[in-house]
C-alpha cells in the first residue's frame, strides 16, 4: 500500500517534470492550423458551447522550453512595438486580466493567427503554427497564468516588470480599465 | 601491545579535569583501562563504542569506519554511473555524425559526467578514505564531531540522489559542470535544470565542509601522545592540507551557485551586464573554487602515494620535511592560479602573465614531491605488488598531465588548446593519473585493513594492465585531436574534419578502460567474500593503522599507542608503548596538544544518534523545495531548527554530562 | 579486432601525416599561429625530454639487484645526503625551466600583441546562438556591410576583429590563423588576425554555448586585396531580380511566409535582423554556420527540416509543399 502510494507520487512527479522539461523542437502541433472559428467567449444562448480546448495546446504553457521560446519570439517579432513588454501602448496591455477576445490559449492563438480589429495584424502564414502556440502560451504567462515553475525567468536586458515566474497570480493583477 | 607502560601513565593527566572544576564535587568516575587485562578491556570497550543493532541503530551510527565504508561504496556507485555516462558519450563520438544521442541528451550526459565525477565521486571518495584512515593513523578512537560526520554523509547521499533522480526525470543540468552564465542564467536555461545544478552543488559542498572540519580537528587535537608535528604521517598531512583548502575553496562555489539561483529564482541581476552585473564574475568565483578543487582531489592521492611507496620500498619516505612543506605550499599556491582557466576571456595581458607565472610556480613543489618519491625508491629494488604497480602508473601518467599543465599555464599556448580535447586529455591525465590510479593502489593497499581479507594479486595485475593500456589508449590521442582543432563538449562533428578514425580509436580505449573497472569490481567482491585472511599488517607497513586488527574493532585501539617515530611500527618492533588512564565504560578520547601532542585532557565522544539523519532529511527537503521557490528557505528553517534542537537536546548520557 | 587493428593503422597514418590541416593548430597559416605552433612544439619537446628523464629515474631501481631491506629504518645517511644533493639540483633545474618558460610565453605574448597593431580593417563579429554575425566597419556608412558566418579578409594584411555576443558566451577560434578569444555579452574583445596566403581556414565556436555548440562553424577566406575589394563591392549590392519565373514565385513566397520575419534580403522588403542576412547567401560556401555545404539539395534539406539537420536551432519548421520548397530554393540559389 505504502509502496503503491510512493510509486504513484513518483509517477506524478515524473509526469510533471517531463511535461515541464521536455524540449521538443519539432512539436508538429497540427492543432492550430485548424480553420475552425474559435469562440471568443463561452457564453452562448441556450447553454454552454463546447470548448475547442485541446490538452496539447494547454501543454504548451506547462512546458518551460516552449514558454521561453515564446518569450524570445515575442521580442524577435517585435510584439513589444505595440504591446511594450506586456505593459501596453499602441496595443492593449497583456499583463492584466482583461481579455478582449478571450483568455484561453486557443483564443490568444486565434488572435495572433487571424488578427483583431483596430490594429492587431494577422500573422497567419507569417509565423509557423507551433511558434504561434509558443507566443500564445507566453502571453498568458505575462499575467501569471502559467505555472511559476515553468514560466520564464527575468531576461538579461532591462526589465520593466517582474520576471514571469515571479508574477503575482492572475487574480492579484486585476483588470486594468 | 604491552598493557602497562608506566612512562605513559605519567604523561596522562587524569586529575586535570576535576582540578579545572575547582571545588565542585568530583564527578563519578568509571572504570579506567589502567591495569585491566585485554579480554575484559575488549568487553568494556565494545559495549561503549559499538554501533547499536537494528535498522535504527545502523542509521544512527557515528562510527567513522561505518560512515566511511558507506561513503566509499556510495562514491564507487557514483563512479560507475559517471563512467556509464562517459561510455555513452564515447559511443556517440566514435564516428562523425553519429545519430545515437541528440544534443539535448548529450549535453545532460557530459554535465552529469562532470558533476558526478567531481562532486559525487572524486571529492567524497578522497574525504571518505580520510574519514576511515585518519583516526586510525593518528591513533584515536573516533573522528572529531562524529555526528557532524554522519550528517555530512546523509547530506551527500541525498545530494547525489537528487542529481541522479533529476537525470531520470529529464531535468538534469545541461549547462556543463561549470554552468557558465548567461547560458545557465535565467534567459537561456528554461526549466529547472540549472537550478538543480545550483542547489545540488551548494548541498554536496555542505557535506564536504563538514568532513573537512572534522578532519582538521581530529588531526590537530586527537593525535596519539608523542605524535608531534614532525611525526605525523604524510597521508594525514595531505588530508589536513586538503581540509584547509576545502574550508577556503568550497564557500566560493557555494556563493557562486547561490548567486546563480538568486538570479534565476528571485530575479537579482548579479550576472546581468544590462543592469550592472557581469558574466565574468561568475567565472572568477567559480574558478577560485575550481582550481583548488583539483588539488583537493590530488593532494590526498599524494598522501596515498606517500603511504604506499615506503611500505614497498622498505624504508621511510625520503625528504619527509620537504614533502610536508611542498604539500602546504601547493595548498597555498592553488588559490593563486584560477585565472589560467580564463585566459581566453580577454583579460588584460599583464594580469594574465602574472597568472602564467603563478601557475608555473606550482610545478616546483609538485616537482619536489616527485623527486622525493623517486629518491625513496632508489634504495634498492622495491617489492612489486599491485598497489605499487598503480603508483608506477601514477608516475607515468601524472607526470605527462603535469607537464601538459605547464603548457596550459602559458597564456599564448593556452589560447590554442583551451576548451579543446587537448585540455580534456590534460585533466584526465591529471585527475585519473594523479588521483584515480593512487586511489586504486590505495584500494588494494588498505582493502585488507578494511575487510580483513586480501584482494587477488593476479586479478590485480590484470586490472592494472587493462586500466593502464585502456587509459592511455583512450586519452593520449585526445591531445592530438585537440591540436587538430576538435573543441570540447561537441555532440558531433563532420566527417570532412578528419577526426573520425582517431575518435574510434579513443572510444575503443575508453571501452577497455571501462572493462578494467568491471574487473576491479569483481576483484573487490571476490576479495571481500573469498579473499585470503590478511592479518593485522599484511604489507609490514609502518604507520599506526596497521597496529590494530583487520578490520579494526569499533574502538580502534585497545589502548592508545604512544608514537616515537613517523613509522611507529618499524621503530617499535616488539611492543608498541601505550598510554592508559581512559575510562572504558563511556566513550572517552584522549585530547592532545596541537604541536607536541602532549596528552592534554580526556574528552567524551558523541554517542550514536538518529538526529543527524533527521536533520539531513530536513535540510535536503529544504534544498529540494528551494529550486521552486525562495520561500523554501523560510519554511524549511522550521524543521531544520526542530531537528537541530533534537540533536543538541541534553539526553543525560554520561557523554553529555559536560 | 581486425577493425581495431585497422583503426590503429589508420591512426598511425594520420599521426605521420600530421594533421588534416583545415582546422589545426599544427598547420599554421598566419604569423600568430606560426608563433604558437613553434611554442607548442618547443614545449612538447622539452616536456617529452623531462618525462623521459623521470621515467628513467623511475625505472632505475627496478633494474637494480634485489636488495634485502629487512630493517626499514636502517638508513645509509651518506647515500641519503647524496640523494639530497641530486634532489636539490633537480628542483633547481625545475625552477630554472619554469622561469625560462614563463619568460618565453611572456615574450611570445608580446609578439602576438604586435601583429595587428597597424590593422586597417575592422570587422565586428557578434556571436549568436548558433551563428556568427559579421559586420565590416567603414567610415562611410553606405559601405558598412553585414554578412554571416564567413569572414573574407585580404591576405597578408592584419585585420582587427571586435568580438562580442548578444546572448551567451561563445569563443572565436580559427586554429590555423590564431588562438581563441571569447565573445562575452557586455564585453568587447579585440583579436587581430593575419593570413599569410590566400586560402580558406575553418574555425569553430570553442566555448560551450548550448544545444548546437557543435554546429557553429565559421570560415575565414583570405583573398588577394583586389579580389577582396571586389567581393566587398559585390556584397554591398542589393539582391538582383529573380532570374526565372520559378525564382520569382520563390521571392513572393519568401516575402509572404515566415522567412521574412527573421531574415534580411537587401533590395526587398525582407528586413529581419535576428537571423543571418541572406542577400548573397548563394555566394557562401556553407549553410547553417558550417553545417552543410552550399548546394541546391542541401538548401532544400535545410529549409524543409531545419530541426532534423540542427536540432534546437532557432530556424523553425515551415510547412511548405514541394512546389513551394522548390521555388524558394530556386530563388535563394540565385542570390549570388
Amino acid at each position: 500500500m505504502r509502496h503503491g502510494a510512493a510509486m504513484f507520487l513518483f509517477t506524478l512527479l515524473t509526469l510533471a517534470a517531463c511535461q515541464r522539461e521536455e524540449r521538443d523542437t519539432r512539436p508538429q502541433s497540427s492543432l492550430g492550423s485548424g480553420e475552425q472559428p474559435m469562440p471568443v467567449t463561452t457564453l452562448e444562448p441556450g447553454g454552454q458551447r463546447p470548448s475547442a480546448s485541446d490538452n496539447k495546446a494547454a501543454s504548451f504553457e506547462a512546458n518551460a522550453f516552449h514558454l521561453s521560446e515564446g518569450k524570445r519570439l515575442f521580442s524577435w517579432f517585435n510584439c513589444s512595438g505595440c504591446h511594450a513588454n506586456g505593459g501596453g501602448g499602441m496595443g492593449p496591455a497583456l499583463m492584466d486580466q482583461k481579455w478582449l477576445y478571450g483568455s484561453s490559449i486557443e483564443n490568444i492563438h486565434a488572435t495572433i493567427r487571424d488578427g483583431r480589429p483596430k490594429g492587431m495584424p494577422s500573422f497567419r502564414d507569417k509565423i509557423p503554427d507551433d511558434q504561434i502556440w509558443e507566443l500564445a502560451a507566453f502571453v498568458r504567462s505575462l499575467s501569471g497564468n502559467a505555472p511559476s515553475s515553468a514560466a520564464p525567468q527575468r531576461n538579461d536586458d532591462m526589465m520593466p516588470h517582474p520576471s514571469e515566474n515571479r508574477m503575482p497570480d492572475a487574480a492579484t493583477l486585476g483588470k486594468s480599465p | 601491545m604491552s598493557s602497562a607502560d608506566l612512562t605513559s601513565e605519567r604523561d596522562l593527566p587524569p586529575k586535570r579535569e576535576t582540578a579545572s572544576k575547582g571545588d565542585l564535587a568530583p564527578e563519578p568516575d568509571g572504570p579506567r583501562d589502567t591495569g585491566m587485562d585485554d579480554a575484559s578491556l575488549h568487553r568494556w570497550l565494545t559495549r561503549a563504542w559499538r554501533t547499536p543493532p537494528g535498522i535504527i541503530g545502523a542509521l544512527s551510527s557515528v562510527d567513522h569506519k561505518v560512515i566511511a565504508r558507506r561513503y566509499l561504496i556510495t562514491a564507487f556507485i557514483f563512479l560507475c554511473l559517471g563512467g556509464l555516462n562517459a561510455v555513452a558519450m564515447r559511443v556517440q563520438l566514435s564516428g562523425p555524425q553519429r545519430g545515437l544521442i541528440g544534443p539535448d541528451l548529450y549535453n545532460q550526459l557530459f554535465t552529469m559526467h562532470g558533476v558526478t565525477m567531481m562532486f559525487l565521486f572524486a571529492v567524497p571518495i578522497v574525504q571518505a578514505t580520510g574519514i576511515y584512515l585518519v583516526p586510525l593513523m593518528v591513533g584515536t578512537r573516533n573522528i572529531a564531531f562524529p555526528r557532524l560526520n554522519a550528517f555530512g554523509y546523509w547530506i551527500y547521499v541525498s545530494g547525489g540522489a537528487f542529481a541522479w533522480i533529476s537525470f531520470l526525470l529529464n531535468m538534469a543540468p545541461d549547462v556543463g559542470w561549470f554552468a557558465y552564465v548567461p547560458l545557465s542564467g535565467p534567459e537561456f536555461s528554461p526549466g529547472k535544470r540549472a537550478d538543480v545544478w545550483a542547489q545540488m552543488i551548494t548541498y554536496t559542498e555542505v557535506s564536504s565542509l563538514a568532513v573537512a572540519v572534522a578532519t582538521i580537528v581530529t588531526v590537530f587535537k586527537q593525535r596519539a601522545p608523542g605524535m608531534s608535528l614532525d611525526k605525523i604521517p604524510l597521508y594525514v598531512w595531505a588530508l589536513l592540507v586538503t581540509s584547509f583548502v576545502v574550508v577556503f575553496a568550497m564557500p566560493a562555489v557555494m556563493i557562486t551557485s547561490t548567486f546563480l539561483i538568486l538570479d534565476r529564482l528571485v530575479g537579482t541581476h548579479i550576472f546581468n551586464p544590462a543592469e550592472g552585473g557581469d558574466a565574468l564574475l561568475f567565472q572568477h568565483l567559480f574558478w577560485f573554487f575550481g582550481h583548488p578543487e583539483v588539488y583537493i582531489i590530488f593532494l590526498p592521492a599524494t598522501g596515498m602515494v606517500s603511504s604506499i611507496i615506503p611500505a614497498f620500498a622498505r624504508r621511510p619516505t625520503f625528504g619527509h620535511l620537504g614533502l610536508v612543506l611542498s604539500l602546504i605550499s601547493v595548498g597555498f599556491l592553488s588559490f593563486g592560479l584560477w585565472v589560467h582557466h580564463m585566459f581566453a576571456t580577454g583579460l588584460p595581458k599583464l594580469g594574465a602573465s602574472f597568472f602564467t607565472a603563478s601557475s608555473m610556480l606550482i610545478a616546483i613543489p609538485n616537482g619536489v614531491q616527485i623527486f622525493c618519491w623517486l629518491a625513496t625508491l632508489w634504495d634498492g629494488r622495491p617489492v612489486i605488488r599491485t598497489p605499487l604497480l598503480f603508483v608506477f602508473g601514477f608516475f607515468f601518467i601524472f607526470v605527462i598531465g603535469g607537464l601538459t599543465g605547464v603548457m596550459l599555464a602559458s597564456v599564448p599556448l593556452d589560447l590554442q588548446v583551451h576548451d579543446t580535447y587537448f585540455v580534456v586529455a590534460h585533466f584526465h591525465y591529471v585527475l585519473i593519473g594523479g588521483s584515480v590510479f593512487p586511489l586504486l593502489g590505495a584500494a588494494y593497499f588498505w582493502f585488507p585493513k578494511i575487510t580483513g581479507r586480501m584482494m587477488s594479486e593476479r586479478l590485480g595485475r590484470w586490472h592494472f594492465g587493462l586500466a593502464f593500456i585502456g587509459f592511455n589508449a583512450a586519452f593520449f590521442p585526445m591531445h592530438l585531436v585537440g591540436l587538430w582543432g576538435m573543441p570540447r563538449r561537441v555532440y558531433t562533428y563532420s566527417a570532412e574534419l578528419g577526426w573520425g578514425n582517431i575518435n574510434l580509436f579513443i572510444s575503443a580505449g575508453a571501452m577497455l578502460f571501462f572493462l578494467s573497472f568491471v574487473l576491479f569490481t569483481f576483484n573487490l567482491i571476490h576479495g571481500a567474500l573469498k579473499g585470503a585472511p590478511a592479518g593485522d599488517n599484511p604489507w609490514d607497513a609502518g604507520t599506526l593503522e596497521w597496529a590494530t586488527s583487520s578490520p579494526p574493532p569499533s574502538y580502534n585501539f585497545t589502548r592508545i599507542p604512544i608514537v616515537t617515530n613517523v613509522e611507529p611500527l618499524w621503530a617499535e618492533r616488539e611492543t608498541l608503548p601505550v598510554a592508559t588512564g581512559l575510562r572504558v565504560d563511556v566513550r572517552e578520547l584522549l585530547i592532545s596538544t596541537v604541536a607536541e601532542a602532549h596528552p592534554d585532557i580526556r574528552e567524551k565522544s558523541a554517542t550514536p544518534s538518529i538526529w543527524p539523519l533527521l536533520a539531513a532529511i530536513a535540510v535536503g527537503a529544504t534544498f529540494l523545495y528551494s529550486i521552486f521557490t525562495p520561500w523554501a528557505i523560510v519554511w524549511g528553517a522550521v524543521p531544520i531548527a526542530l531537528t537541530l534542537v533534537g540533536w543538541f537536546w541534553p539526553k543525560g548520557d554520561p557523554e553529555d554530562e559536560e | 579486432m581486425k577493425r581495431l587493428a585497422w583503426t590503429g593503422f589508420g591512426t598511425a597514418c594520420v599521426f605521420l601525416q600530421g594533421c588534416s590541416g583545415w582546422q589545426s593548430a599544427l598547420d599554421p597559416k598566419g604569423p600568430a599561429a606560426s608563433e604558437l605552433a613553434w611554442l607548442i612544439w618547443f614545449f612538447t619537446a622539452l616536456c617529452a625530454v623531462i618525462w623521459v628523464l623521470v621515467m628513467i629515474a623511475l625505472a632505475t631501481p627496478l633494474l637494480m639487484r634485489p636488495l634485502a631491506r629487512s630493517e626499514p629504518l636502517a638508513l645509509d645517511s651518506g647515500a641519503d645526503r647524496r640523494k639530497l644533493r641530486v634532489v636539490v639540483i633537480a628542483v633547481g633545474l625545475t625552477a630554472a625551466i619554469v622561469v625560462g618558460l614563463t619568460l618565453l610565453s611572456f615574450f611570445a605574448n608580446r609578439t602576438l600583441a604586435a601583429i595587428g597593431s597597424d590593422a586597417a580593417l575592422t570587422i565586428r563579429v557578434t556571436g549568436h546562438q548558433w551563428w556568427w554575425e559579421v559586420r565590416y566597419e567603414d567610415a562611410t556608412p553606405s559601405r558598412i556591410l553585414t554578412t554571416a558566418n564567413e569572414i573574407h579578409i585580404p591576405a597578408g594584411e592584419p585585420v582587427r576583429l571586435l568580438l562580442t555576443s548578444t546572448d551567451v558566451i561563445h569563443s572565436f577560434w580559427v586554429p590555423s590563423l590564431s588562438g581563441k578569444l571569447d565573445l562575452i555579452p557586455g564585453h568587447i574583445n579585440v583579436l587581430d588576425i593575419k593570413a599569410d596566403k590566400p586560402g580558406v581556414y575553418r574555425g569553430q565556436c570553442a566555448e560551450f554555448c548550448g544545444a548546437q555548440h557543435a554546429n557553429m562553424g565559421t570560415f575565414i577566406i583570405a583573398e588577394p586585396r583586389a579580389k577582396f575589394d571586389a567581393w566587398w563591392n559585390d556584397q554591398l549590392q542589393p539582391a538582383g531580380p529573380p532570374a526565372s519565373d520559378e525564382a520569382k514565385a520563390g521571392e513572393d513566397l519568401f516575402l509572404s511566409r515566415p522567412c521574412v520575419m527573421c531574415h534580411r534580403i537587401g533590395g526587398t522588403p525582407a528586413g529581419g535582423t535576428v537571423a543571418p542576412d541572406l542577400t548573397h547567401i548563394a555566394s557562401r560556401r556553407t549553410l547553417a554556420a558550417g553545417t552543410l555545404t552550399m548546394s541546391r539539395g542541401n538548401l532544400a534539406a535545410w529549409i524543409a527540416d531545419p530541426q532534423g539537420v540542427k536540432p534546437g536551432s532557432h530556424m523553425p519548421v515551415v510547412e511548405l509543399n514541394g512546389d513551394e520548397l522548390n521555388a524558394i530554393v530556386a530563388y535563394l540559389e540565385g542570390l549570388k
